[in-house]
């Protein structure tokens, strides 16, 4: 367990996460290991159902990455997943695991800062909540 | 004559009749309706006996009625559709007349939400202008509702219902009124009047077709004991309305309660003058005490006696 | 449409506790509109359950598939090389599609995911409200097609009850008191006078719910 390294998978979309991501990369900022970035052309292109399969295929936590309501580029795709992320949620709490595995995060274009730190925070979270109970481990 | 009962005789002399009401107890304690029977006894010509109102298990109307016979009291048996199918409304209608029950009031119900056995199956067979239609059916055509079966013997009812002016859409109440009219009713009980302009406005509206003619109209009233018992009723009870200025006067004097009998002696007072209006209908719930000093100072004492 | 809601998760694991390989089949026509168990449904909830019983440890495999209607007997019956496979099927389609199953699988379970709960329309999007209740003879004709039957909580045929104010129902404040919408409805197409006459009563037990198993049988199309 001393060597547990939450495996993050972050949807960054586009307009936000993506270049975001890029800016930390540039500024070498530092992003805890285990992360894999996934990038979609908007958050709203992120069925629940990813979020959910993402936990199932072994991930212990899952960080949307979406533009500040009003600022999606696609002008609703950040609130469509806000409410995918909430039936995820509903789901999650139906069969015992925790609703912090999964969350949403706003920002933009330029956020590179609060992306890593983001991710940083995220990954402390998951040591504390442990490895994701619902897979086979070895 | 229709029935032959004390409060048709009564309305059929142009005699102004009153009516009161008995909510018979929740469990089969009979003492509870000798009580209150006793209090309404001799100031009114017959006793409205409620049916499970507002969805709240109670000793049936026709039972209570026929306890209020051997009192000596007449009782207006109250029945609503929500939880009788039409085989159980004829055959309690059978049962009723036989008891020597004479007067039937024809309702829709307080849906079963209301009550404490929220998880029953709501019947509405009927509604309450076909209930109107079926008991006229029996009565003046001797026959069940579809006209097959004749029955044996003879049912004589005198048949009353209710009717809200305060309920929307207000323009369709009179329409209504018509229907109910049309299906056979004899009289007509409202709901408790505080807002008198509306009450005129209706009236109005009731005479310019002709109904007033047709159907005898029993204006509804309800004594206010407290300013806390009027805002509640305003505005928790769907269908009546309390003008603010009576709210005020009851809220505002030093005691509500006599303050509630003195407008509700007015209110008999200026209803007893609106052409149409034949009779009263008191209703005071849970303070059926009242009845008596009501009647006395609205000058409707002593009830007539009539052959 | 049909209009269903997914039945609460113990309810779910509960039904299908004894089981370790399932079939979890969806439905293409209305548990999708009103998204209680179209594919999408399924995905998701296969998802949830194969993780739920991972964490108590013990593994459920769980096969997927929606048919465009579950029940018909041609979609029906093209589900039988899964359920070959599997020891009990668990349904998100409504009452109508498992008991559509049960008549072509009958040694298999097949047990409810879905709760059906009313004929309705679909006000925007993630609501849907009750509109119909199958009463065998509609008489929008007569109420400018407003239905009493299934929009008054009391089944009125012949105007509103007096608890109706403002327009609203008095048991469900959220809900139109049917009787208004139908008289604004005639009134604005000049035809109140069609609420004049008496509408008799409904012959429920003969025409209607309480009259039995009911069938429609087209001996025209019997080929």
């Amino acid at each position: 367990m001393a060597n547990f390294e939450p495996k993050i998978i972050a949807f960054c979309c586009d307009q936000s996460g993506y270049p975001s991501a890029d800016m930390a990369g540039a500024l070498r900022l530092n992003l805890p290991k285990n992360v894999q970035i996934v990038r979609v052309p908007c958050a709203g292109r992120v069925e629940a159902l990813y979020l959910l399969k993402a936990l199932e295929k072994g991930a212990d936590g899952v960080i949307l990455f979406a533009c500040y309501e009003d600022n999606c580029q696609y002008l609703r795709g950040n609130l469509r997943a806000k409410g995918r992320l909430s039936y995820v949620h509903r789901l999650m709490e139906k069969i015992g695991l925790e609703k912090e595995r999964i969350e949403i995060c706003y920002l933009a274009t330029n956020s590179g800062v609060k992306l890593a730190e983001t991710l940083e925070r995220k990954s402390k979270e998951l040591k504390r909540l442990g490895p994701n109970p619902c897979v086979d481990r070895r | 004559m229709k029935a032959g009962s004390n409060l048709e005789k009564i309305l059929s002399k142009g005699l102004f009749a009153v009516t009161g009401e008995l909510g018979p107890p929740k469990g089969n304690d009979v003492s509870v309706v000798k009580r209150k029977a006793d209090l309404l006894k001799g100031y009114v010509d017959a006793v409205n006996v409620t049916d499970n109102q507002t969805a709240i298990v109670r000793m049936s109307s026709i039972a209570t009625s026929s306890l209020l016979i051997q009192m000596g009291i007449e009782p207006v048996m109250q029945m609503t559709t929500r939880d009788r199918n039409r085989i159980a409304i004829q055959s309690d209608i059978f049962g009723a007349t036989a008891l020597g029950i004479k007067n039937m009031l024809c309702l829709t119900g307080d849906h079963h939400t209301f009550g404490n056995q929220v998880d029953s199956k709501n019947v509405h067979d009927l509604d309450s202008i076909q209930l109107i239609d079926c008991v006229r059916t029996m009565r003046d055509e001797g026959t069940l509702l579809g006209g097959e079966e004749k029955i044996e013997g003879k049912i004589q009812l005198f048949i009353g219902a209710a009717e809200n002016p305060f309920a929307d859409p207000f323009e369709f109440r009179v329409v209504r009124l018509a229907k109910k009219v049309r299906a056979g009713v004899d009289f007509i009980q409202t709901q408790c009047i505080y807002d008198m302009k509306r009450f005129k406005e209706w009236m109005k509206m009731v005479r310019d077709r002709g109904l007033h003619e047709k159907v005898h109209i029993l204006a509804g009233v309800t004594p206010l004991k407290s300013g806390g018992m009027a805002r509640y009723m305003a505005k928790n009870v769907s269908g009546i309305i309390i003008p603010e200025e009576i709210i005020d006067r009851i809220v505002k004097a030093k005691k509500p309660a006599e303050e509630g009998i003195k407008l509700c002696v007015e209110q008999i007072q200026e209803l007893r003058e609106i052409e149409g209006v034949h009779g009263v209908h008191i209703m005071a719930i849970e303070w059926e005490q009242m009845v008596s000093q009501i009647t006395e100072m609205a000058g409707l004492l002593p009830r007539p006696k009539v052959e | 449409m049909i209009k269903a809601e997914q039945k609460p998760m113990e309810e779910i694991l509960k039904a299908i506790d004894p089981y370790k390989k399932i079939l979890l089949s969806g439905c293409g026509a209305c548990v999708t509109v009103c998204h209680a168990g179209g594919e999408k449904e399924v995905g998701l909830l296969a998802s949830a359950l194969r993780m739920a019983r991972k964490k108590i440890g013990k593994p459920l495999e769980i096969l997927e598939a929606t048919p465009a209607r579950q029940c018909e007997p041609e979609y029906a019956q093209d589900l039988s090389e899964l359920i070959e496979k599997v020891e009990a099927v668990l349904s998100l389609a409504c009452g109508v599609g498992v008991q559509t199953l049960v008549r072509y699988f009958p040694k298999i379970p097949v047990l409810p995911g879905v709760n059906t709960t009313f004929l309705g329309e679909t006000l925007s999007h993630g609501v849907w409200e009750e509109r119909c209740q199958a009463c065998g003879n509609c008489i929008l004709e007569k109420t400018g097609g407003i239905c009493p039957i299934s929009r008054c909580a009391k089944q009125l045929l012949n105007g509103p009850c007096g608890g109706s104010s403002k327009g609203k129902c008095e048991i469900k404040k959220e809900a139109d008191c049917a009787w208004q919408l139908i008289y604004d409805r005639l009134s604005s197409l000049g035809q109140l006078y069609k609420l004049e006459e008496m509408i008799p009563a409904k012959r429920w037990g003969v025409e209607s719910r309480d009259s039995g198993l009911r069938r429609i049988i087209r001996e025209d199309l019997k080929i």
